[in-house]
């Protein structure tokens, strides 16, 4: 009997995704999906706009990392006036979106790594899931202080970000051209001078102290972290044109799993000569691949992993040392390992929290030279590496400043077919053989999609975990079990 | 008498609004300790073990499941907040209300740039497992009725966080007008 298995990781549910495994009438798994069930409409209801609003309508798709999508538009619309393909801003233009956007990919990285990651670290996978969460860690006297710690380090990258955007949340300080704000020696003080930990040195300890964490939970638990999930893929994303990574500006970069260069030294404004998308019907997400390889073989990977797989070095000195500590354990062959995309998010935490210094240190902040602007033009493309991999913006203007075309390929959609593979993966190890639903597996389904960080269901990556409904049919489609992973 | 307690969900939002919950930095740690939270992404809670006090609801409602949610909100919950624009008004998402769905979805699926020459049978997504969207995208107060609106996009973190402890508190809101802002 084929039997039809159903997964909704929902807290937030309801409505982002679930994931279908089938099995044939040997109870072998034959196919499994993680469907995306949202839908937006944005590319057309954007059209008609003006197009300087892009920057600040865009980042409403997402208010986890509301200043990625933030900076992809406004680099876009660099390019629509004339202002240079990421690299023609004023100094004080260029840096405080940088500011922001290490501001940015702090915050989202502790969050992740102290709100979702560090319950399973410290109270265990297997831990009771009511206590299985921030609250719980919170709660924990011993882990009271990591959780103040994981509190901070967000509270620190939302004032950065607050002091370069305006806001903490969906602010407006990138306009197309550069940044209508500079900042302030009393808010550079703040930032470098204020007591501890409220100041970039204890941020950059903190990050250092969060891989140390890692690290000793990897030593105690190498079997999980080096093979759950593992599968070798493509990785891309941009790199700085030294090769050195680069979060906010770069030119693509494709390795393969044993890391052959497919893509180099692209310029992204070429983006549609490599990459393009498939529709499949049973998901709002589509998947995009390298067009040199096609559907079936030019799916990638992006995000800290990919990341730490196709930069050469990391240009600031602590981060380099955990660069070079964790490209010694794969003996500086690609990481194909999913879990050690934990690792290599706190390598980048660290990243961040020394670029953050570094740039509130640097005096082109107070210049009030911001903006700049050239001939017009009507198309623009804008990338960046977000928190969860590389994002793509491309706008088309008529002539009377109006948006007529938007394409944006997010991080998450980047790393769709990746996340399929990761579902398939558990289902194969977990459900062959079986006819119903199990608490490991449940458990397994989680961890592995998390390990992407995906904003497809926002609360799962970024409050709690993903509790999973799963429904067990027949191959009729007669619903025989379901089963709720928290509440039973 | 036990804690208050606390209902959140995120309908069809940005998760904006949660992130500003947040926001409140440290006093998040006290108010883990003032109220107790039920179903909530904030602790993964999936369903309602219990009525609550409050329900704190980010996002309107654009998929057929977001309405089911929210009446059960209204079911569970005594007080029901909406946070922030989408739940007040529909916030982005209900730009789509002057568009036919159709158009949005050719727009994404056939018409944009990388997938125009790769999408050879024109595949529009519709499969069993996605689903119902709804005609438009609506606020909150059309579909069950609001007890308190917190204006914002979102709104400020310390907004939220007087408006809750007066309500935990049973207390007149007193809110500062420079806390709330309509950006
Ligand atoms: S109101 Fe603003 S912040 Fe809140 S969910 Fe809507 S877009 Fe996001």
């Amino acid at each position: 009997m084929s039997q039809k298995i159903t997964i909704s990781p929902v807290t937030r549910v309801e409505g982002h995704g679930k994931v279908t495994i089938h099995l044939d009438d040997k109870r072998e798994v034959t196919q499994s999906r993680l469907h995306i069930v949202e839908f937006r409409g944005f590319e057309r209801f954007v059209q008609g706009r003006p197009y300087w609003e892009a920057p600040v309508l865009v980042q409403r798709l997402c208010g986890i990392c509301p200043v990625s999508h933030h900076l992809a538009a406004a680099k876009a619309m660099d390019v629509i006036v004339g202002a240079g393909t990421g690299e023609g801003l004023t100094p004080t233009g260029e840096k405080m979106r940088r500011l922001m956007h290490y501001g940015q990919i702090f915050q989202s990285h502790a969050l992740h790594f102290f709100h979702l990651v560090s319950p399973d670290l410290l109270l265990g996978i297997d831990a009771d899931p009511e206590i299985r969460n921030v609250i719980g860690v919170a709660r924990t006297p011993d882990y009271k202080d990591l959780a103040v710690q994981g509190v901070m380090m967000r509270k620190f990258g939302q004032e950065i970000i607050k002091a370069t955007a305006g806001k903490k949340i969906h602010g407006t300080g990138a306009i197309p051209g550069g940044i209508n704000k500079s900042l302030s020696t009393e808010e550079r003080d703040f930032f470098l001078k204020s007591a501890a930990p409220m100041n970039a040195d204890s941020m950059i300890t903190w990050a250092e102290d969060a891989i140390t964490l890692f690290m000793d939970y990897h030593k105690n638990n190498r079997d999980l972290v080096d093979n759950f999930s593992k599968f070798p893929s493509n990785h891309l994303s941009l790199v700085g044109k030294d090769g050195a990574m680069d979060l906010y500006h770069g030119r693509l970069r494709a390795v393969d799993a044993d890391g052959k260069k497919i893509l180099d030294d692209v310029d992204y404004q070429d983006y549609l000569d490599y990459i393009a998308e498939e529709v499949r019907p049973w998901s709002y997400m589509k998947f995009p691949f390298l067009t040199s390889l096609g559907k079936d073989k030019g799916w990638y990977r992006v995000g800290p992993l990919a990341r730490l797989n196709t930069c050469d070095f990391i240009p600031t000195p602590k981060a380099q040392k955990a660069f070079e500590t964790y490209k010694a354990y794969t003996g500086g062959k690609p990481n194909n390992m999913c879990m050690h995309t934990h690792w290599a998010r706190l390598i980048e935490t660290l990243f961040a929290a020394e670029s953050m210094k570094l740039l509130l240190e640097d005096s082109d902040l107070q210049s009030d030279n911001r903006v700049i602007r050239g001939t017009k033009t009507l198309e623009g493309i804008g990338l960046l590496e977000a928190p969860r991999g590389t994002l793509f913006h491309h706008y088309r203007i008529n002539k009377f400043d109006q948006i007529e075309m938007a394409n944006l390929i997010v991080s998450t959609t980047n790393n769709n077919q990746p996340m399929n593979e990761a579902v398939n993966y558990v289902a194969k190890a977990q459900m062959n053989g079986q006819d119903r639903i199990t608490e490991p597996m449940m458990n397994a389904v989680e961890v592995a999609i998390r390990a992407y960080d995906p904003c497809l269901s926002c609360a799962t990556h970024a409050l709690g975990k993903m509790p999973l409904e799963i429904t067990l049919y027949d191959h009729l489609d007669n619903l025989i079990d379901r089963k709720f992973q928290h509440t039973d | 008498m036990g804690k208050p307690v606390i209902a959140t969900t995120a309908l069809a939002g940005c998760f904006g609004c949660h992130m500003s919950l947040l926001d409140i930095d440290e006093r998040i740690l006290e108010l883990i300790e003032l109220v107790e939270f039920n179903k909530s992404p904030i602790n993964d809670i999936k369903t309602f073990t219990k009525k609550c006090d409050i329900g704190l609801i980010e996002g309107g409602c654009c998929l057929d499941e977001n309405v089911h949610i929210l009446q059960e909100f209204r079911k569970q919950c005594h007080l029901l907040v909406s946070v922030g624009e989408c739940a007040i008004m529909g916030g982005l998402p209900a730009m789509r209300n002057s568009i036919p769905i159709k158009e949005c979805l050719e727009e994404a699926y056939l018409n944009g740039p990388s997938v125009k020459y790769t999408n050879d049978h024109n595949i529009l997504p519709n499969d069993e497992e996605l689903p119902v969207m709804l005609d438009r995208v609506y606020p909150c107060h059309e579909v069950v009725k609001i007890d308190y609106y917190l204006p914002g996009c979102p709104p400020r973190a310390d907004l939220i966080w007087e408006a809750l402890t007066a309500l935990i508190n049973h207390k007149e809101m007193d809110i500062p007008y420079g806390l709330f802002k309509f950006d």
